[in-house]
């Protein structure tokens, strides 16, 4: 099969959108509502684009592609029916960008900056100039939801019905009422995916008092900490805290997908209990103390006891917590070092 | 683990988590995915709801996925081989186990044939409690499938017949020829972030990285040329027996890194006993553990996130961990803090960074030797890796079993080592909660975990409930013959009559103080899913 997309021709297969040809193509055509991870969901419209022998324009992301199809993907009709589909979500939308989490990673800012409202907005034609409502109750306290930010594109619906399996999420009313509600919340098991794939500020995140912009924050992919599944992850850091935790979609073995400990639960990292000088009991009590001090306790104790009882009266429990380096090292000190195989872990626990 | 290196030669997940996908059948044994592997889980709940994967699942508690399976086995604790020798014993009788398959990749047919013959679904009823027809079902959604997964956690493992579970799950994967091929395979599931890692890289006594014997002479050697030092040829002590050690004086010092062992372990009495009798015992951790309480001296080390390193997942996939921010205080990388005490000890470590540690690793373990940290930039590399330009591999035994070929082994049903009486009526299974993991120490930290799941609690069944006069959110004493604790009823009927569940993430009522009763003879893994246990009204 062959489309002509712009006057250029591209094979395609059956079953392709012309979203999918045109991404593939590396063709610009704005979407807001589009996830790859679900079926098309079509509710923003903002991906039309014309086809040869339609009298209206077509949605791209759910239009599949036939034979011999020529698909125009911009010109300026296209332009106008886009830029109304942003008026239209403005006449709901605030615009309360300085305080609004989003601000810098925002969709819709990126629209509106892109399509050029800014003289529609300053004439008060279109945008609400602030939050008309606070946050309410959601079904999980590690996400903030603030329903007047809320474009109704219904990503969160689908990926929680479609990727997640829980559906927790409905649309409820119609029209200018319409709005997402955790409807089924006793579902919810607060993975945080519909925060993940929301495109503006209606969900956010809830868990970390510090808050920080994209271009003040350093996103380093790691590893969850957690289970054995291992997913790929990226902890955004701002002022040596984290501030949030954000996922790649593309990376093997999680593909963007979370659960709540990987999503929400990263504030050990930073308590205040965290454990910060070596301790030594002293008369029956613990006093902090230097490295130097501490390290040579510990050696000399290790080789007295070596000396005196024999490498294996002594035994190490390294860990399936550390890496494999820390592990490694770990386990060629016990037998290389003490001279003993008693080293062990919790992989039976 | 010590199940599959000997009927397969490799201890490992055999297939990966992606590949699951391609499987027409899932057994689901002893694994609550939804909980434990929550990523996985959704995964698993997907194929079952949208995508038509038919999905067997044995376990004694109702679990999520058990609504959703097409079959749902519900076992009495312990039980696991005689569901699985009814399983072998009607595919055997219906004809459809793989002959081409047994006869080329397989040893030890005849024998254990024999075995599972006397295994009706009739007799296998009696001991599961699995309705006869169910266990005719069983066998046919996985006899005839023409790929089929078998998944499994501490559900099978964590018993005194862990390792002859693992080995029957080993057995009807290789009746039915799904060994080697996408969507097949025996799949362990690793309960924590590096069990994997902390394996492959020798943290088990009786190997060095690569699980290369220490009994070896030839191996022995090998490292004993890379360290530069001798080695002790004999196999050392499990986590279990160092308990014992210690209790009767031949065990003096102590080193733990990075684990709680005074939550996480079994019998804890005995633990704690053996833990205040030591001369000395270093503690290396991120925070002031309930362990830190027993230690002569506690070393702060640095958590994943201030880390740079590797873990491995359960499908063996080496990933690459990332220093994102600095440790607090005068907190230390783990390597680095053994490095200084073998410095002082006269054992030169003189690593500058973790991927110098990386570059040594991987010239002793063969599995990683093709690995590097710039191989891992942009996603990790499933082992066995053997060379720079080798991909990694997604499934083992492919073409060919890793032992040569798949073991056979004769399994007889034998009931758990402690059985409810009329004292202690109750089996008491433990395990993890969605919202927590492992001993707290991190979860308990964290606001939404917390949100959820507050406090310690004890599931059980509202008809045996009504019977002692509990209603939902008494609290009620627990006891073992080891010990007791007071825990929070939660009444769901997902547990059986006569069953009870508990986890074991609380310091406050740590249910270790009633498990242990015995461990697996060749793993040494405590009967953890096993405890009877009595539970009245305080």
């Amino acid at each position: 099969m062959v489309v002509t997309i712009n006057g250029r021709q591209f094979e395609v297969e059956q079953g392709q959108t012309i979203l999918d040809v045109a991404r593939a193509n590396d063709i610009y055509i704005p979407t807001l509502c589009y996830l790859e991870k679900v079926s098309p969901i079509g509710s923003c419209g903002l991906c039309v684009v014309e086809v040869e022998g339609q009298s209206e324009p077509v949605q791209a992301c759910s239009t599949y592609v036939e034979d011999g199809m020529v698909i125009i993907t911009d010109s300026p009709s296209l332009f106008e029916t886009r830029r109304k589909v942003l008026e239209r979500i403005l006449e709901r939308h605030p615009l309360d960008c300085p305080v609004c989490d989003k601000a810098g990673e925002c969709r819709l800012q990126d629209l509106v900056y892109e399509f050029g409202l800014e003289g529609r907005i300053a004439d008060h034609r279109v945008g609400i100039p602030r939050l008309q409502e606070p946050p309410v109750t959601y079904s999980t306290p590690g996400i903030k939801y603030y329903p007047s930010r809320c474009v109704l594109c219904q990503r969160c619906v689908h990926v929680c019905m479609e990727h997640v399996g829980r559906g927790v999420l409905v649309v409820n009313e119609e029209g200018d009422k319409a709005r997402i509600e955790p409807l089924y919340a006793d579902n919810c098991i607060s993975c945080g995916e519909c925060l993940a794939v929301c495109p503006v500020g209606a969900l956010t995140e809830n868990v970390s008092p510090l808050k920080a912009r994209p271009w003040q924050k350093k996103v380093v992919r790691t590893v969850c900490p957690y289970c054995g599944v291992g997913c790929v992850l990226e902890l955004n850091v701002a002022r040596n805290k984290v501030v949030k935790v954000t996922v790649d979609d593309t990376i093997p073995p999680n593909h963007g997908t979370l659960c709540v400990k990987g999503r929400f639960g990263f504030e050990f990292i930073n308590s205040e209990e965290r454990l910060k000088k070596p301790l030594l009991r002293k008369n029956g009590e613990f006093q902090e103390v230097s490295w130097e001090e501490a390290l040579d306790f510990v050696a000399d104790k290790l080789s007295s006891i070596k000396s005196e009882a024999g490498s294996d009266a002594i035994a190490g429990l390294a860990s399936a917590k550390c890496t494999n380096e820390d592990n490694y090292v770990f386990q060629k000190f016990m037998r290389a070092v003490i001279g003993t195989n008693n080293v062990d872990h919790c992989a039976r626990l | 683990m010590a199940g599959l290196a000997a009927t397969l030669g490799s201890g490992a997940m055999t297939n990966s988590l992606g590949d699951i996908e391609e499987a027409e059948v899932i057994f689901l044994v002893g694994s609550n995915t939804t909980e434990n592997h929550p990523v996985l889980g959704m995964k698993l709940r997907r194929l079952a709801r949208y995508e038509g994967k038919k999905f067997i699942v044995a376990d004694p508690r109702k679990i999520e996925l058990a609504e959703l399976a097409t079959l749902y086995l519900p076992i009495r604790p312990g039980t696991d081989i005689a569901l699985i020798n009814g399983m072998m014993h009607v595919i055997l009788r219906e004809g459809w186990h793989d002959q081409e398959f047994i006869q080329e990749q397989t040893e030890g047919f005849e024998e254990f044939r024999k075995v599972v013959e006397k295994y009706t679904p009739e007799y296998v009823e009696s001991i599961t409690g699995v309705p006869a027809s169910d266990i005719e079902q069983a066998a046919k959604l996985y006899g005839t499938a023409q790929r089929a997964s078998i998944i499994y956690c501490m559900g099978i493992t964590q018993h005194t017949k862990g390792t002859d579970n693992v080995k029957s799950l080993a057995n009807l994967a290789l009746l039915c020829g799904n060994i080697g091929k996408p969507g097949t395979g025996i799949n362990p599931l690793r309960g924590q972030n590096n069990v994997q890692g902390a394996c492959d890289m020798g943290g088990l006594p009786a190997t060095f990285p690569g699980y290369q014997a220490v009994t070896n002479e030839e191996l022995r050697k090998k490292f004993e040329r890379a360290w530069g030092v001798s080695l002790p040829s004999n196999v050392g002590l499990t986590v279990v027996e160092m308990g014992d050690a210690a209790v009767d004086g031949r065990l003096k010092a102590l080193y733990v890194m990075g684990e709680n062992p005074v939550l996480s372990d079994p019998n804890l009495h005995h633990l704690e006993e053996a833990l205040s009798k030591l001369e000395l015992l270093v503690v290396q951790d991120i925070f002031f553990n309930d362990t830190c309480k027993y230690a002569h001296v506690v070393l702060p080390s640095a958590c994943f996130a201030e880390k740079d390193g590797t873990f491995t997942n359960t499908e063996r996939r080496v990933q690459r961990v990332r220093k994102a921010l600095d440790p607090p205080g005068d907190a230390k990388d783990d390597w680095w803090i053994i490095s200084e005490v073998a410095r002082r000890m006269g054992y030169e470590m003189n690593y500058g960074s973790a991927e110098e540690i990386f570059e040594e690793l991987r010239t002793v373990t063969p599995q990683y030797a093709g690995i590097t940290y710039q191989r891992l930039e942009k996603q990790g590399i499933q082992w066995p890796c053997p060379t720079e330009d080798h991909p990694g591999t997604p499934i083992l035994h492919v073409g060919k079993i890793a032992r040569g070929k798949g073991l056979f082994t004769p399994i007889e049903y034998r009931p758990a080592a402690e059985q409810p009486d009329e004292e202690y009526s109750f089996v008491m299974m433990t395990g993890r909660s969605y919202y927590h993991y492992h001993t707290g120490t991190m979860t308990r930290k964290c606001v939404v975990c917390n949100y959820f799941v507050p406090e310690p609690y004890l599931e059980m069944n509202p008809e045996d409930a009504g019977e002692l006069g509990i209603e939902d959110g008494n609290i009620v004493k627990v006891l073992s013959r080891r010990g007791e604790i007071e825990l929070k009823v939660k009444l769901t009927p997902r547990v059986k009559r006569g069953e009870v569940f508990s986890t074991f993430h609380f310091s406050e009522a740590r249910v270790n103080l009633l498990t242990g009763a015995s461990f697996d003879p060749i793993c040494k893994i405590p009967e953890f899913k096993v405890t009877a246990v009595r539970v009245v009204k305080p």
